[in-house]
């Protein structure tokens, strides 16, 4: 299959197959075999195109040219292929848990659900191998959309009310502040490319950088960049596996990523250290890292909680952007897979214990590790890789975000992302400490309690394996961020 | 031979059917006809965009009487895209006609209908056709006379007092463009519209001249539904039975807008946009009216009222093209009479489809019927995202240039109204879809059906002509800047 194919494939293959589960709605089973088939066909296909990638093949391909000079266009690049690596794996883990999460919750609408996830996801692929801003913001659109029925899907007032906030917030930001943002950098520059070094460079008045950029920073809602952050806990009334795979890694991380791709090749970072664009917005990503986190600590809920770690975490990934240095960006875009692995199986563990004990806050869960063994193992796996302990991968993202922050003399950063690290520690840890060592609150025993499906178990032991893996074999990903971050 | 003709043969065509068809026997005859004579029109109207897409100029005198003097038939790139528009989208509100005319149309009325339809499209068309103004007038007046008798024949007696209402203000507003030509005429002696161009450019500081102008802006306004002068139009579109709101929503703004265009621009000049404050008066017109107008929508209680506020704020956002006065502030007014054509035929059809198997549009009776209706839900959905301007649909093409309009002349404050436009627009769809989508059924929709086939297939031909224009904008983007270049418009520079 020629280079062009695969590509395209890529992004079709799940709407191809989200017809194909639409069809199949009345068959669970099949329904069920479809998902899996396209979820692993667009793994492996994502693998091939990361295999040529490698071996040095341009991989670009054009859909059509709505607007003059203007085409929609996938290209595939290092950081491209990273987060597409990212999102299709995680996507196949996260089908093997949402067969025994849906079914043993038993939700309603399932044939939906399933059909948009792939939509989803398909836009969330779209996104990773966007050839230019315009194409990006597209997928992006339809990204917000696609999962607006995902979160209103128990169709409760809480889940419209949460679904309106959603769509709300990342609309808004969306149309208001990242539309202008790239029509004011297509009337600067005449273009929308992504171009090694950046296409603002010599073309915008220095002076007005920075504002462009907070227009980016801050329009790009998917990111939840305080004060736009909202939108996430909001989305938490969502089905688990919706919590897991979007809130987590397809829609937030496709968020952050954009701010990357901005960063890199719309302004270049060059053109943001010389013209000073990050030097207050810096400071939105650190005070995001700590608050999120401070508003993590007194969430009992657990599914909120961990909401609000994602959003700290998140800006993270923003902080290693603003950083523009070459170790900032690596961390930034290593911390997308590493913390992708991490966050999505403390996720699979809150959605366990919802199924198996109906329990969704903390303060109730005393004892219940000793019940549920392997979640709470994996919970306690995920939030170590989390804190950026080793031997876990979630160090090296931070390992090399603080080198940026070194680098460029920023000591406060620095602190603020040791203390961040204390932080988490202080929400994450105390939900495996209380699940093993607690006592239930009204001195129930949990006797009667199994652990989850074992589609749910089986997820979860892929993923924190995965968080070990990556900690002694973190070579495909870092040599991705590596190459996306310019350095050598 | 026929190709000579074929700018005369899409208005005589149409003419010569409707008394045909009034005389046809009540049933399907006249509906087979009209849908005949519509093909016909888009067929002849294709051939005449594709003679004159390349910037040439089909003049046809009427009569064989030499212009000035005779009646010309002038088309442009501008006039044949219009004209396309309004054949193409005639032509495909009639397959959709069919049911919903069974329903809403007593039988024994349905050959007068037809014939009365067809008289629509013969005004609107010769509208688009003429370069005579007073011609111009009367074609206006057999749309609008024809419209009103359409807008009558709704199922509700409200409809008899929407179209008095409209009757009321459409003459009002003939008569201003009347009195307006006259005045012209009187300063000038001549009707044709080329050559009042070059005759009006050197008085163009007369006071009769500026009367004239302001007469005949006040009495296009009026039929544009521009705001303040948009009272009628809610109701109208309320009463009418789906099919005439589907076409008049379509189409009847729309050829108001290039008669503005037309007049303002061809007839008058860019320079006198410019040196009357007429392009601030059409800015600021287009500011409120964006605003106001989306806002009223947000609080109305009815499918077909809310899209109708729509409308009025969708033609404002015309208005803030012409108001930006450049090539490109005129390709985004072109380019959105274009694509709105598309989204509010495509949104009034599932409308239309809503009360054919419910009997009603008010929200109340609307409840979770997106889950007995997934079709026609999932029609007001995309065009609802192609009117809110999302990426990858016809609507965002026409806000992407509106604002690269408005920041090629660093008018910052357009921009954000557009934007906000955009955003009062999520609100009032985002109403529609959690009424249809995420409120419990109430009882009487449970045993609701999917609308007919024949509803479904025009509607979703509309759709997909959304996101189509979305992604391939050769035909729209193309026309409409030669367009707005042949109107003598300049580009824009500080």
């Amino acid at each position: 299959m020629s280079d062009q194919q695969l590509l395209l494939l890529a992004v079709l293959l799940p709407f191809i197959g989200a017809i194909g589960i639409m069809l199949c709605g009345r068959w669970p089973n099949l329904r069920e075999v479809v998902t899996l088939t396209t979820a692993a066909t667009v793994c492996a296909v994502v693998i091939t195109i990361y295999s040529r990638f490698n071996n040095g093949a341009l991989l670009a391909v054009d859909i059509a040219e709505p607007l003059p000079g203007l085409s929609i266009r996938f290209e595939v690049e290092s950081l491209g292929i990273l987060f597409a690596l990212v999102a299709s794996s995680l996507w196949l883990i996260t089908s093997i848990y949402a067969i025994g999460y849906m079914r043993g919750h038993h939700e309603l609408n399932q044939t939906r659900f399933y059909a948009l996830f792939a939509v989803a996801i398909g836009t969330t692929l779209g996104v990773a191998f966007a050839g230019n801003l315009l194409t990006l913001f597209l997928c992006y659109e339809i990204l917000t959309i696609s999962t607006y029925p995902l979160v209103a899907h128990a169709g409760t007032d809480e889940a419209r009310r949460g679904a309106r906030t959603y769509v709300g917030i990342l609309l808004t930001t969306s149309i208001v502040l990242l539309l202008l943002a790239i029509l004011i950098t297509y009337t600067v520059a005449g273009s929308l490319d992504f171009r090694e070094g950046g296409i603002l460079a010599g073309k915008l008045d220095p002076a007005w950088a920075g504002l462009l950029y907070a227009l980016f920073i801050f329009g790009i809602g998917k990111a939840a960049v305080m004060p736009f952050h909202r939108w996430l806990p909001a989305a938490m009334v969502a089905p688990t596996p919706v919590s897991a795979l979007l809130h987590a890694v397809a829609v937030v991380k496709a968020g952050v990523f954009a701010v990357l791709k901005v960063t890199i090749y719309i302004f270049g970072t060059d053109f943001i250290t010389s013209s000073g664009a990050n030097d207050w917005l810096i400071w939105f990503a650190g005070g995001t890292i700590l608050l999120a986190s401070a508003v993590a600590m007194t969430k009992d809920n657990l599914k909120l909680r961990l909401a609000y770690s994602t959003i700290s975490q998140l800006s993270y990934v923003v902080l290693g952007a603003l950083l523009a240095t070459n170790m900032g960006l690596l961390g930034g875009a290593l911390h997308i897979s590493m913390h992708a692995f991490a966050k999505i199986t403390l996720f699979f563990a809150a959605g366990a214990i919802l199924v198996a004990a109906n329990k969704s806050d903390v303060s109730d869960m005393g004892g219940l590790g000793r019940a549920m063994p392997i979640t709470f193992g994996a919970f306690l796996i995920g939030s170590l890789s989390i804190i950026g302990l080793p031997p876990f991968g979630g160090m090296w993202s931070k390992w090399y975000l603080g080198m940026g922050t070194v680098e460029t003399g920023q000591w406060l950063l620095l602190s603020v992302l040791l203390a961040s690290s204390l932080l988490n520690i202080a929400y994450l840890l105390p939900v495996p400490v209380r699940g093993f060592f607690g006592k239930s609150r009204d001195g129930t025993s949990y006797a009667q309690i199994q652990e989850a499906p074992l589609s749910c178990l089986l997820a979860m032991v892929i993923t924190s394996l995965a968080c070990l893996l990556l900690f002694f074999y973190p070579d495909p990903f870092y040599e991705l961020a590596l190459k996306a971050a310019g350095g050598k | 031979m026929i190709e000579q003709n074929l700018s005369l043969l899409l208005v005589v065509i149409p003419l010569l059917a409707a008394p045909v068809t009034a005389m046809l026997p009540a049933g399907r005859l006249p509906w087979l006809l009209t849908l005949i004579v519509s093909w016909t029109c888009l067929v002849i109207a294709g051939w005449q965009l594709s003679v004159v897409i390349d910037g040439s100029v089909i003049s046809y005198e009427l009569g064989g009487w030499a212009p000035p003097w005779g009646i010309e038939y002038r088309i442009d790139a501008m006039n044949a895209f219009v004209a396309l528009i309004l054949s193409g989208i005639a032509a495909i509100t009639l397959p959709y006609a069919l049911r919903t005319v069974e329903k809403d149309i007593p039988r024994h009325q349905t050959s007068l209908f037809y014939a009365v339809f067809l008289l629509c499209l013969v005004g609107l068309l010769g509208i688009a056709q003429t370069g005579d103004v007073f011609n111009l007038f009367v074609f206006l007046e057999i749309s609008s006379l024809s419209s009103y008798v359409l807008i009558a024949m709704g199922e509700q007696r409200r409809a008899l007092t929407s179209a008095f209402q409209y009757l009321i203000m459409g003459t009002i507003g003939a008569t201003f463009l009347l009195i307006g030509i006259g005045l012209v005429y009187a300063e000038t002696g001549t009707l044709n519209m080329v050559d009042l161009n070059l005759r009006l450019q050197p008085i163009l500081d007369h006071r009769t001249v500026h009367t004239g102008f302001a007469f005949i802006v006040v009495g296009i306004a009026l039929k544009l539904a521009l705001f303040p002068l948009h009272l009628w139009l809610p109701n109208a579109y309320k009463y009418a039975p789906s099919v005439v709101s589907v076409f008049l929503a379509a189409t009847a703004t729309k050829v108001a807008v290039y008669i503005m265009l037309r007049m303002v621009f061809g007839v008058f000049s860019n320079d006198f946009v410019r040196i009357t404050p007429t392009d601030q008066m059409f800015l600021l017109l287009g500011i409120f009216g964006v605003i106001l107008a989306s806002v009223t929508a947000i609080y109305q209680t009815d499918v077909k009222r809310l899209l109708a506020y729509s409308s009025v704020a969708q033609v404002s956002y015309m208005v803030l093209g012409m108001g930006l006065a450049s090539v490109l502030g005129i390709t985004a007014t072109l380019v959105h009479v274009f694509n709105h054509a598309l989204i509010k035929g495509a949104l009034f059809m599932a409308c239309g489809a809503l009360v054919y198997r419910v009997g009603s549009s008010q929200f109340e009776n609307l409840n979770g019927l997106g889950r007995q209706m997934p079709w026609t839900f999932s029609a007001i959905f995309i065009a609802g995202l192609s009117l809110i301007g999302i990426p990858g649909t016809a609507g965002f093409i026409s806000k992407w240039y509106f604002m690269l309009a408005a920041l090629e002349q660093q008018s910052w404050l357009i921009a954000l109204v557009i934007l906000l436009g955009s955003l009062l627009a999520v609100v009032y769809m985002w109403k529609i879809v959690e009424v249809m989508f995420l409120r419990p059924a109430s009882d009487n929709v449970a045993s609701v059906k999917e609308a007919p086939v024949s509803l479904l297939i025009p509607m979703w031909v509309l759709v997909i002509a959304n996101i189509y224009f979305g992604f391939y904008t050769e035909l729209t983007v193309n026309v409409a800047d030669s367009a707005a270049r042949l109107l003598g418009v300049a580009a824009y520079h500080e």
